[in-house]
């Protein structure tokens, strides 16, 4: 048995049973039985299994969990807590702008991508708080939709955009 | 499983169901005591009213992602006068819901929405005789407003339908007899409601299929060759070497025949084993190739059919001014749903539970009856949304695999597919050979038009049913979907003379075929909308008005109308613009369908002459689907069907060699992105009056003659073969 790891998760600890060569996804899937990164190829090409680690868009479906050894994992369900902490605010909301925003333009259609959608967004705002529809575009572009949701998901970045300005005024 | 195992197997699960109360999945667990389906000809069957004054609506059609399972709250809403935060429905499971048939064919609201109308309509009768007796007031006096039954002049005087039969059965007949509410009384229908399931797909609490797992299962995959070979000859074990994987603690093989699969306790100890494990196929060529495929399609020996004939063709083209004839090509393509497909069995001895992503309960269980030989009824089946799915992608197979798994390892084993095996083993959207003539007399009136195609049917079995029982490989008898469809193939214009030949050329021979959204018609489209559009073109005429001079139903002058006025369509003849610049850019108009609604479509394109790379920058789509019961839900499904449209028409492509499929993932089946995104416009023409129509496939053949006729629009070449990749664009500008 190899050395016990220890990664956090949403800003919780959480001791990895499973093998260091194991990527990141069956663990969050499995071991933690989050919902949110999920498996779309296994091959990086996709988007569906994105998290942030350290604040940084990473596909988890090719990431030993070995790699994230004492870094910070965020998924889909700790993006209103890790939203609150970037802006400093008192209480974390219930849904990240990105995630009301999708439900505000109903952009969704199938939403198995959205887990990816939202993720990359959100790491996109956090870093570039007022995109242009190009840098949208660019940004979002290693992220497949097959339902072909494209044009709704980019006018909810921009409306989640606003709504984030708005927040910090 | 006993019955009794069946409950507690539910209750193990039951932290999984959400979405719906305790209570909802308490009172589906009580219907589940009897295997299903329920009697269609009890109102219990379809709904229940619970003593807080909701209630649940039972529905047998599947969610998509198309917003079925709201539309339809929303059709029982009016006719229970209930709001829709009364309303809830719950998965579907064929011990728990109503058989009402497959959700395909856009049938969810064409099929079901007058199913669930009249049984809400009978429910309310039901209960406002009730609330007759306990107020004591005739029923010509009630009226009901969120589930509270008042006196007219005397509101005091009221019951809730909570009260009348607060979740105790109404044992009431469904007669069908109940008056349904005129269109004019509608609250809800043709309002946009927002879709029930959005806010738990966003925050992650949603439970797709590929979320679902229950204690004691086993993870397993399935092992197969990389690509499928010809649909005949399906896969052949010469030899597996099982030490391959003896580093893996805990994995197993399981085999059926030439099924094979791996099952390990540790999910990632499956996809290693799957991965690993040494399987000698038989490799030999089976397959024409998909360089050579339209030439092998044309010359196979075909069961030819007369779809139409209408009076003299012959005659007509002879004496005609203008005439057109173009032979068009169309790839396979894949389903592609963007997660794998995945299922859940626990198998016994003596009954079956599968959790999958079937979009017909009822059919799969009877399938995987056989397959386990169980008996029907010993066989549960429970709907999981899956990710969206566009048609028969790989869902049967994968719950047919999970199920033969689940027997042969004594356990339950949730199985999901990899990237490989979902493109690899699809049944993919049949490919089509398209020869088209259309001739026109001086004025731009269309006189003869001739369509012949060569396809083949869908296969009708799963892999692995084939695989592991040598079930023979059978097709589909051929369908209205499988053939030369006359709605599609120029049946919107009004045109005397008409030949319609279908050329069905054996299955066996190529891929497994099955279909994908509005099967056919984008070939079907991609073709004839050019061909009428070139009958213009020579004519001197602008496309649109050339369309309407020569279309006299007023459903489709309806929606070329309100496609036209959408994209502020201004008139001039096509090509009339040539430009020697890098970047050119076209519009193009075109119509289609599938069986039943109206679409039209425009599209704004670019191609760059340099690169070949062509890029769609708007596009607009109208559909006519009768009656709309929720126009944001169509508007939804009009931008969806666009770019898939637009990625069909620009990416998508199975390739593959003589001995298999070689695009097994988004590298070598690419897709359209976010950067080549055109913006899109629907516009929902609403018939409040008319009864509902499918609404989920048919913009897209109009999208694809929109297409091809902007590419003409744009550099004044035809392009005869679909996708438009940049080798295929600069070989067509340079001829």
């Amino acid at each position: 048995m190899a050395k016990e790891l220890s990664i956090r998760v949403n800003e919780r600890p959480f001791k990895v049973a499973s093998a260091p060569d194991t990527p990141l996804l069956y663990v969050l899937a499995n071991e933690l039985q989050l919902q949110g990164p999920r498996f779309g190829c296994g091959l990086a090409q996709c988007g569906s299994c994105s998290v942030l680690v350290n604040g940084v868009e990473t596909r988890s479906c090719v990431t030993p969990v070995s790699a994230v050894d004492g870094k910070s994992v965020t998924t889909l369900e700790g993006l209103p807590a890790w939203y609150a902490a970037q802006k400093k605010l008192a209480q974390s909301p219930v849904l990240h702008p990105v995630q009301q925003a999708m439900i505000d333009e109903q952009a969704v259609q199938c939403g198995y991508c959205f887990n990816g959608m939202i993720v990359k967004a959100s790491e996109l705002l956090s870093k570039v708080p007022q995109p242009t529809e190009a840098q949208i575009r660019t940004a979002m572009n290693g992220h497949l939709c097959r339902c072909g949701s494209y044009p709704r998901i980019l006018k909810a970045v921009q409306r989640a955009a606003q709504t984030m300005a708005e927040v910090a005024r | 499983m006993s019955d009794l195992a069946r409950r507690d197997f539910l209750r193990a699960g039951g932290a999984l169901v959400v979405g719906f109360s305790l209570r909802n999945a308490m009172a589906a667990e009580e219907r589940a005591l009897k295997p299903g389906p329920p009697d269609p000809k009890q109102i219990d069957t379809w709904l229940a009213i619970h003593a807080d004054n909701t209630a649940t609506v039972y529905i047998g059609f599947a969610e998509l992602g198309q917003g079925a399972s709201t539309a339809l709250l929303q059709i029982a809403a009016d006719e229970l006068d209930l709001e829709m935060k009364q309303l809830k429905t719950v998965r579907l499971d064929t011990s728990v819901t109503p058989n009402q048939g497959g959700t395909y064919s856009s049938a969810s609201i064409n099929r079901g929405g007058p199913q669930v109308r009249t049984a809400a309509a009978e429910a309310r009768q039901a209960l406002l005789q009730m609330a007759s007796k306990k107020l004591d007031a005739p029923m010509d006096r009630l009226s009901v407003s969120r589930g509270v039954v008042s006196v007219a002049g005397t509101p005091n005087r009221s019951v809730t339908y909570g009260e009348l039969v607060g979740d105790k059965p109404f044992h009431v007949a469904f007669t069908g007899s109940a008056p349904v509410k005129p269109p004019s009384e509608y609250k809800v229908v043709g309002t946009r409601v927002p879709r029930n399931e959005v806010p738990d797909k966003v925050s992650g609490k949603y439970v797709y299929m590929q979320h679902v797992r229950v204690p004691g299962m086993l993870h397993g995959r399935v092992v197969r060759p990389r690509g499928q070979r010809a649909f005949g000859a399906g896969a052949k074990v010469m030899a597996i070497d099982e030490s391959s994987i003896r580093g893996i603690p805990g994995a197993r093989v399981l085999r059926r025949g030439d099924f094979v699969g791996v099952v390990a306790e540790n999910e990632w100890d499956a996809v290693k084993a799957a991965r690993q494990l040494k399987v000698t196929w038989d490799t030999a060529p089976t397959l024409p190739g998909s360089a050579g495929l339209h030439d092998h399609m044309r010359a196979a020996k075909s069961t030819d059919r007369m779809v139409v004939e209408k009076r003299d063709v012959s005659g007509a083209f002879s004496g005609a001014v203008h005439v057109v004839s173009q032979s068009y090509r169309a790839p396979y393509q894949a389903h592609a749903p963007f997660g794998p497909n995945c299922a859940l069995a626990d198998v016994t001895s003596d009954s079956a539970l599968v959790m999958c992503s079937t979009q017909d309960v009822y059919g799969s269980r009877n399938t995987l009856s056989r397959i386990l030989g169980l008996p029907v009824e010993k066989v549960r089946v429970q709907y999981y949304e899956g990710s969206g799915t566009y048609g028969h992608s790989c869902y049967d197979d994968v719950a047919q695999a999970a199920a033969l798994l689940s027997q042969l390892a004594g356990k339950p084993v949730r199985l999901q597919f990899m990237r490989w095996d979902e493109h690899g083993w699809d049944n993919y959207g049949p490919a089509h050979v398209g020869e088209v003539r259309a001739a026109a007399d001086a004025a731009g009136k269309i006189v003869a038009y001739e369509y012949q195609g060569w396809q083949h049917n869908w296969s009708g079995i799963e892999t692995s049913a084939q695989l592991a029982l040598g079930t023979p490989p059978t097709e589909w008898p051929g369908g209205a979907a499988q053939q030369v469809n006359p709605r599609a193939c120029g049946g919107m214009y009004a045109i005397p003379n008409m030949r319609l030949v279908n050329h069905q050329i054996p299955g066996k021979d190529y891929l497994k075929g099955g279909w994908l959204r509005s099967p056919l018609d984008l070939s079907f489209c991609f073709a004839s909308e050019q061909a009428i559009d070139h009958l213009a073109y020579l004519a001197g005429m602008d496309p649109y008005a050339f369309r309407k001079q020569n279309m006299t139903d007023a459903h489709w002058i309806g929606v070329l109308d309100a496609v036209a006025q959408a994209a502020q369509w201004t008139p001039r003849k096509a090509a009339a613009d040539l430009s020697g610049a890098k970047v050119v850019r076209g519009r193009g108009i075109g119509l289609g369908t599938h069986l039943t609604s109206y679409g039209a479509a425009v599209a704004e394109i670019e191609v760059n002459r340099e690169t070949g790379r062509v890029v769609a920058k708007h596009m607009y789509g109208a559909i006519d689907a009768g009656m709309v019961v929720n126009p944001g839900f169509v508007e939804n499904q009009i931008g969806g069907q666009l770019v898939q449209t637009a990625s069909r028409m620009f990416k998508e492509e199975v390739t593959f060699s003589t001995t298999g499929v070689t695009s097994l993932d988004w590298n070598s089946y690419p897709i359209l992105r976010f950067e080549e995104c055109p913006e899109v416009t629907g516009v929902v023409v609403q018939r409040l009056d008319e009864r509902s129509t499918g609404a989920g496939e048919e913009v897209m053949a109009a999208a694809a003659g929109a297409i091809a006729n902007a590419f003409f629009d744009a550099t004044g070449k035809r392009m005869t073969e679909y996708p438009l990749t940049p080798q295929r664009v600069l070989a067509a500008l340079r001829g």
